[in-house]
């Protein structure tokens, strides 16, 4: 095949529309805002499974924070009837992501699962895809970061350790997702059925406000809760098309 | 703007301008030695130490933390290209537009934007996370077959400031040939040896003359819009986020005019020091700095215009997030520098309606470091002010820069000064044929002048 064919073929697929969409799995998270308690059990599991370094106190106060799922909070009203909102937010795997486009050496992409990819060894640290992400759920390595004694015994070998210049973020937990789909292929099955996979952050919520999974899997328990009536997502008006889906708390 | 030169210069003959000029470069005082050490210095301390400071420990040598991602390395960085700006561009407007008061300053006009864009690229290693990587925003085969991303704006960026360099390198080179030539018929030693490199066997025919004549209108009219391409695909590093308050269609006018302003304030700043410390007195004139003065008052005119229509347009769209970014920009912590900004670049300037600010030369030194401390400030408040107020305000934060920062910052600026040293010891810093065209042509003597020198 020439390379003017081959060059022609690209260009159609590219050009077919919903080439974008046409993923192998859609991998999509809803996070039910009525059953969050906001015990940030998520932030620690999620600490815990991708070895994201504890910058400790100095750089905190710097500002220079690494939690790839927070707990936002929000205040309403003053003192005696104040109220206390608050919504986990972590990389919202967008499908028209603005961190993809301006990366100059293509770090970041989005790859055939529907996940917003970041590849640490391709990163040269321009840090622009964390001004395009209007969520700011991206971490960057101000320093080669180490763990006291004994916590560098609990890294976790299936996630490399991120190196000083490196910008980072959530994954959904792309380690697991690969290892159950080597396992789905093994099984001689053809797809990964729906809870063979979860995120560290899904699989420790006490009160199971998330849910993860496959969004093409129309029986999927993500498909239900993404289509629950009270769905939003954050910044839609963006148009992001952001992959997790917010349910809205719903005032008594 | 035709109009003859004052009448100070005509009173020089040809050879005056060779001795001036090449007197500039062959006789070297103590002073000269005394500056080059101390700017020389100054960059090795302030500009690679913390640098190399900074390579070894990580980034987080610099101030930059969570929404603040990008800090002033990246201001710095617009600053310089900004700076680069008014050198070769304007050099290569008053070339096609015949203005005759250009000849005597655009040679060192051109050498800042050559120094401004060595300076700005390195403040993209300065400013990226691993720099030892940064070939990699380089389209080059490689045995990876991995390209960079041809959709990103940092790319365009790479590839037009990669373009603006190899122009004005040209650009300068080539305007120089002349004058090479005539220094290599003047010196001996390794001097000759040299200029008869760089000059590329000069003789001064008019085929050569002729040749070259083309070949410089072509590249002016080559590097004008590449010039302003350049500082527009700077401006979309921002304008193509969408960042409250950055994402804006005026952002590629805005900073070519910016950059254009600063420039054309550097040139004036330039001019000031050339004329003071190499005796261009009569080279460097009154003249000039009303031309320049007359320049930097339109250009700040649509400069405050522009500024007008951001704040406007924001206020326009109606926003919460528009709202909040131009509450906490006019506002906000950053708010003095604003106002500063505003004063330096909007109101000062007007001044300059006046010939008799415009025709005094320290008022105009002062006014044209005020424009570029103003020009600095802004760069800073677009990124600081835009990151520091995002969408979640769960993200918001404050920036303020590090010691290692400032000190680079500073540095920087011993940087281009070293290299400007350098450059007025290899290069005639006054284009001397050119001079020579605006001069009345001598009766000719009935003994011949040094052979030689056509030029």
């Amino acid at each position: 095949m020439s390379l003017f064919s081959r060059f022609m073929d690209g260009w159609r697929k590219y050009r077919k529309p919903g080439y974008y969409d046409e993923f192998d799995y859609h991998w999509t998270m809803t996070i039910d805002l009525d059953k969050c308690t906001g015990c940030e059990a998520c932030v620690t599991a999620c600490q815990a499974e991708n070895n994201i370094p504890i910058v400790g106190e100095e750089e905190i106060a710097k500002g220079r924070e690494m939690q790839w799922i927070r707990v936002e909070r929000y205040w309403e009203g003053e003192y005696p009837n104040a109220k206390l909102s608050f919504i986990p937010m972590m990389c919202q795997h967008c499908d028209a992501a603005p961190c993809e486009t301006v990366c100059p050496v293509g770090a970041t992409y989005h790859n055939q699962d529907g996940l917003n990819t970041q590849i640490y060894n391709r990163c040269i640290g321009t840090r622009a895809c964390a001004v395009y992400c209007p969520y700011e759920v991206r971490y960057f390595n101000y320093y080669d970061h180490e763990w006291d004694s004994p916590l560098e015994q609990q890294l976790n070998p299936e996630v490399t350790v991120r190196g000083k210049g490196v910008m980072e973020k959530c994954t959904f937990c792309i380690q697991r997702i690969r290892e159950a789909k080597d396992v789905a292929k093994d099984d001689d099955r053809r797809r990964v059925q729906d809870g063979d996979v979860q995120p560290a952050c899904v699989q420790s919520c006490p009160s199971k406000a998330l849910v993860f999974g496959d969004r093409k899997d129309t029986e999927s328990q993500v498909y239900q809760s993404m289509n629950d009536p009270r769905n939003y997502r954050v910044l839609d008006e963006l148009n992001t098309d952001s992959s997790v889906f917010y349910l809205k708390k719903v005032d008594a | 703007m035709h109009r003859p030169m004052t009448t100070e210069t005509f009173k020089l003959g040809y050879n005056d301008i060779h001795d001036d000029v090449i007197r500039s470069i062959v006789k070297t005082g103590p002073k000269y030695y005394i500056a080059l050490a101390t700017a020389g210095g100054t960059t090795l301390l302030c500009f690679f130490f913390p640098w190399f400071y900074q390579l070894y420990y990580g980034i987080g040598a610099a101030g930059m933390n969570h929404p603040g991602v990008w800090g002033t390395y990246l201001a710095s960085f617009i600053f310089w290209i900004g700076l680069s700006h008014s050198g070769t561009l304007l050099s290569c407007v008053l070339h096609l537009t015949n203005s005759s008061w250009r000849k005597a300053m655009y040679r060192s006009a051109e050498a800042m934007t050559l120094f401004s864009l060595v300076v700005a690229a390195t403040y993209v290693m300065v400013h990226v996370g691993r720099p030892w990587f940064i070939h990699w925003a380089v389209p080059y085969p490689n045995q990876m077959e991995l390209w960079p991303n041809f959709r990103s704006p940092l790319m365009f960026d790479v590839m037009a400031i990669a373009t603006y360099i190899t122009g004005s390198t040209i650009f300068i080179y080539m305007g120089s040939i002349p004058d090479f030539a005539a220094v290599r018929d003047r010196t001996s030693g390794w001097r000759n040896t040299m200029y008869t490199l760089l000059s590329l066997g000069w003789r001064g025919t008019d085929k050569e003359w002729h040749r070259l004549h083309w070949a410089y209108t072509f590249l002016a009219v080559l590097i004008i819009p590449l010039a302003v391409s350049v500082h527009s695909i700077v401006s979309w590093d921002f304008a193509m986020s969408i960042v409250p308050s950055l994402h804006q269609t005026i952002f590629a006018p805005y900073f070519v005019v910016g950059a254009i302003y600063s420039g054309t304030a550097g040139i004036v700043t330039v001019m000031f020091v050339l004329r003071k410390s190499m005796g261009f007195e009569q080279y460097i004139t009154k003249l000039h700095f009303d031309n320049l003065g007359k320049l930097l008052l339109v250009l700040s005119l649509i400069w405050t215009y522009i500024n007008g229509v951001e704040l406007f347009t924001a206020w326009y769209s109606g926003t919460s997030e528009e709202y909040e970014a131009l509450n906490y920009k006019l506002f906000g912590y950053y708010s003095w520098l604003y106002w500063e900004m505003i004063i330096f670049c909007a109101v000062l300037p007007m001044l300059m309606f006046s010939t008799r600010f415009r025709t005094s030369f320290v008022p105009m030194l002062i006014l044209s470091i005020a424009i570029n401390i103003g020009m600095y400030t802004e760069r800073f408040l677009i990124i600081a002010t835009s990151l520091s107020r995002q969408y979640l305000p769960d993200a918001w934060g404050t920036y303020v820069p590090s010691p290692v920062e400032i000190s680079i910052m500073l540095g920087s600026f011993a940087l281009f000064t070293t290299l400007f040293l350098v450059f007025v010891k290899i290069f005639p810093s006054v284009s001397m044929y050119e001079v020579k065209e605006t001069m009345a042509t001598p009766k000719m003597e009935p003994a011949a002048p040094a052979a030689g020198s056509p030029a």
